[in-house]
């Protein structure tokens, strides 16, 4: 763990979160503890509650009770939105602009000191700078992976959130996506992955927490045992 | 006295959400186009259908103009926010550093400029087909009532089209919330606009018009985060 | 409990109306101006105050529900809502009856009865949009939403005959510094509307009563499919 100067000492910390949709709870008591610097595997199968999970930390929904502390402050403040990256199911670019108009576009949300230079930048960095002038719209399914990975990286975030990061990337995006993580971990970021591909996850994570009907069954270090035999997690919690 | 640097931000955020809708649209130019062709392909099968003699224009010629407007209106408001659902657009401006407030400001901005820009376009057709006689001294004051008639429009329009983005049979929620909502406004500002054509003063309604925009404004602002943020 | 108030309001209700139905029929003599049709008045003002009023009241609960997040707020608004709607309908309904006799027109495109139609129409669309929400919580925020909006309208329609020279009457009642009605016409009015509350009220208690019930099958259900 890397301490970084001036943060709080969790980069996330989860308290007693439930979400509920009518009187039904989807999410039920979850507690977690994200130390900076870890990247977390969150696990589970569909309908436990990842992507629940996910959009209230990403500040996208509410918690019905609990709180979420993300760096010291609540996940919906605008100073801590700055802080976030996300990168989710859709490539989340406006298929009418041109690459350089999205990230520019991006930047300014994010209210970078100088959009289209940095721009320019993660476009090098991703391999689009040939195309950016191109809309995207025409690109390529594997381009527009690579240009959301760079939306999503582009205000260089303390805090990556990824959503089922490796479901339909092409073995470039993939291989820009693993570079620009590792170069995250690196700097000491904190990355938290949500996934049902437990063989790239595990040989990213540092940590694991998986998330079975809305609870917490399991958190901790990702062990050499759960890399060598992925399917011990998941059978040891009773889950097939 | 709200801190000045929490304003500039605010203002900097609806300008960056505006300025982008007002470029998506300037070059799809999709709802411009349709609402322009509409509004125009109205006013002259009016026309047609009832052709008017100088008097009776006058009687209804403000009503045949928001009737119009508000239909065109129709078409630029509902796909407002229904837009950004395309490639998950919509949960990437809510989950960045924008409020919720600026978001809706900025794209309500955006849609009173698309709108005021086909109100203005479609005019002179009305004037045209309806041979309605127009003197310099009535411009500023017709330009007064299209900016508070519209900006009621748009409030109202932009706030339930945040409202639907997410319902199921959207294409039928809106227009049922969104034309009741519509009408005290659109009554004022028909009311005006008649007074205005007669060459008559123009009432109270400008008045009304204006408490509209201002109530409606402030509700807007204070539900719509109520309305996106789950 | 509940059976024995229900019952209990239901009954005295009924005596209530019955009684100033005698008085309304058989005591009271024919308006000077208007004949006998002039009794359309103690159900017109009656329904359309407890619609008003309602309105006013689902938009209060609605607020109430988005500040506490209690589901209990978002029945109690829905049920007020509704009832009201019903009798916004009879109000708008005895209204056109009443022109038609009185002004020869059933309908007036004048401030009052045209923004009490929209009133009914935007309450009637909030109950079309809680309609098109399966999840309850949701369905609470969009419909508090529509609530609040939408009572602006009631408010305007509340105030039109003050604002605008409507053909719709001038306020009669003393309450509202009316030009006042001949001894003894007022009060049926104000008994009839203490008998149709009680009514009103029935209805929000069986409708809260079927709310709830509504929310536990929508809770069973999610727990079921989520096994």
């Amino acid at each position: 763990m890397i301490a970084l100067e001036g943060h709080h000492k969790s980069a996330l910390e989860i308290s007693d979160v439930w979400k509920y949709y009518g009187d039904f709870p989807a999410l039920r008591a979850v507690a977690l503890n994200i130390e900076p610097g870890s990247t977390m595997a969150l696990l589970g199968r569909n309908g436990a509650g990842k992507t629940t999970l996910l959009r209230i930390i990403a500040g996208l929904s509410r918690p019905s009770r609990g709180s979420i502390k993300i760096q010291g402050a609540d996940a919906r403040e605008q100073t801590t939105r700055q802080r976030i990256g996300i990168l989710g199911h859709g490539i989340a670019l406006y298929d009418e602009l041109s690459a350089i108009e999205n990230l520019t576009l991006f930047g300014r949300l994010y209210g970078l000191p100088d959009p289209r230079k940095r721009a320019d930048e993660m476009l090098e960095r991703v391999g689009l700078a040939r195309v950016r002038d191109g809309l995207a719209r025409e690109f390529s399914r594997g381009m527009r992976q690579r240009l959301a990975v760079g939306r999503a990286f582009l205000h260089d975030p303390e805090v990556l959130l990824l959503d089922e990061p490796f479901t339909a990337l092409d073995d470039r995006a993939i291989a820009v996506l693993q570079s620009m993580i590792q170069e995250m971990r690196l700097r000491g970021r904190t990355i938290i992955m949500s996934t049902h591909q437990l063989r790239e996850a595990l040989e990213l994570a540092s940590h694991v927490a998986l998330l079975q009907r809305g609870q917490i069954v399991h958190t901790g270090e990702r062990t050499q045992q759960m890399l060598d035999d992925t399917g011990w997690l998941y059978r040891t919690y009773g889950e097939n | 006295m709200p801190d000045p640097t929490v304003i500039i931000m605010f203002l900097r955020q609806v300008w960056t959400i505006t300025a982008k809708d007002l470029h998506s649209e300037l070059r799809t130019k999709e709802a411009l186009n349709a609402s322009i062709a509409f509004s125009v392909t109205i006013l002259l099968l009016f026309n047609w259908a009832f052709d008017p003699s100088s008097e009776q224009v006058q009687e209804f010629s403000g009503g045949l103009l928001w009737m119009t407007y508000t239909f065109a209106a129709a078409l630029v408001l509902n796909r407002s926010f229904a837009r950004e659902l395309q490639n998950d657009c919509l949960d990437a401006l809510i989950a960045s550093p924008i409020s919720s407030s600026a978001l809706f400001v900025g794209k309500a901005l955006a849609n009173f400029v698309i709108l005021l820009a086909v109100e203005l376009f479609s005019l002179p057709f009305f004037l045209l087909f309806y041979n309605v006689s127009w003197t310099a001294d009535r411009c500023l004051p017709m330009l007064l009532v299209l900016a508070l008639g519209t900006w009621a429009l748009t409030v109202i329009g932009t706030l339930f089209s945040a409202l639907t983005v997410n319902l199921k049979l959207r294409e039928l929620m809106v227009p049922m919330l969104v034309y009741p909502m519509m009408i005290p406004a659109l009554i004022a500002a028909i009311t005006v606009t008649t007074n205005l054509v007669a060459g008559n003063p123009l009432g109270l309604g400008t008045r009304l018009l204006l408490a509209f925009d201002i109530i409606f404004t402030a509700l807007a602002v204070a539900l719509v985060d109520t309305v996106l943020v789950g | 409990m509940r059976e024995k108030i229900i019952i209990g309001l239901a009954v005295f209700a009924g005596a209530l109306l019955a009684w100033n139905m005698n008085t309304i029929f058989t005591q009271l003599p024919d308006e000077l101006n208007q004949g006998a049709i002039y009794r359309i008045i103690y159900f017109h003002v009656p329904a359309n105050i407890l619609g008003m009023s309602g309105f006013i009241l689902g938009m209060l609960f609605s607020i109430g529900y988005l500040v506490t997040k209690n589901l209990r707020y978002d029945a109690l608004a829905a049920s007020v809502t509704e009832v009201s709607l019903v009798f916004a309908s009879v109000g708008l309904a005895t209204g056109s009856i009443w022109a038609r006799i009185i002004w020869g027109v059933w309908w007036a495109g004048d401030a009052r009865l045209t923004s009490w139609l929209v009133c009914w129409l935007i309450f009637g669309g909030y109950l079309m949009l809680r309609r098109a929400i399966d999840e309850p919580i949701k369905r609470a925020r969009f419909a508090a939403v529509v609530s609040i909006v939408g009572s602006v309208n009631a408010y305007i329609s509340y105030k039109s005959i003050e604002w605008w020279n409507t053909q719709h009457p001038q306020p009669v009642l003393s309450i509202r510094n009316g030009g006042g009605m001949a001894q003894g016409m007022e009060a049926p009015i104000w008994w009839n509307l203490l008998a149709l509350a009680c009514f009103s009220t029935i209805l929000v208690m069986v409708r809260m009563r079927q709310e709830s019930f509504a929310r536990e099958i929508d809770t069973l259900r999610r727990m079921a499919r989520a096994q």
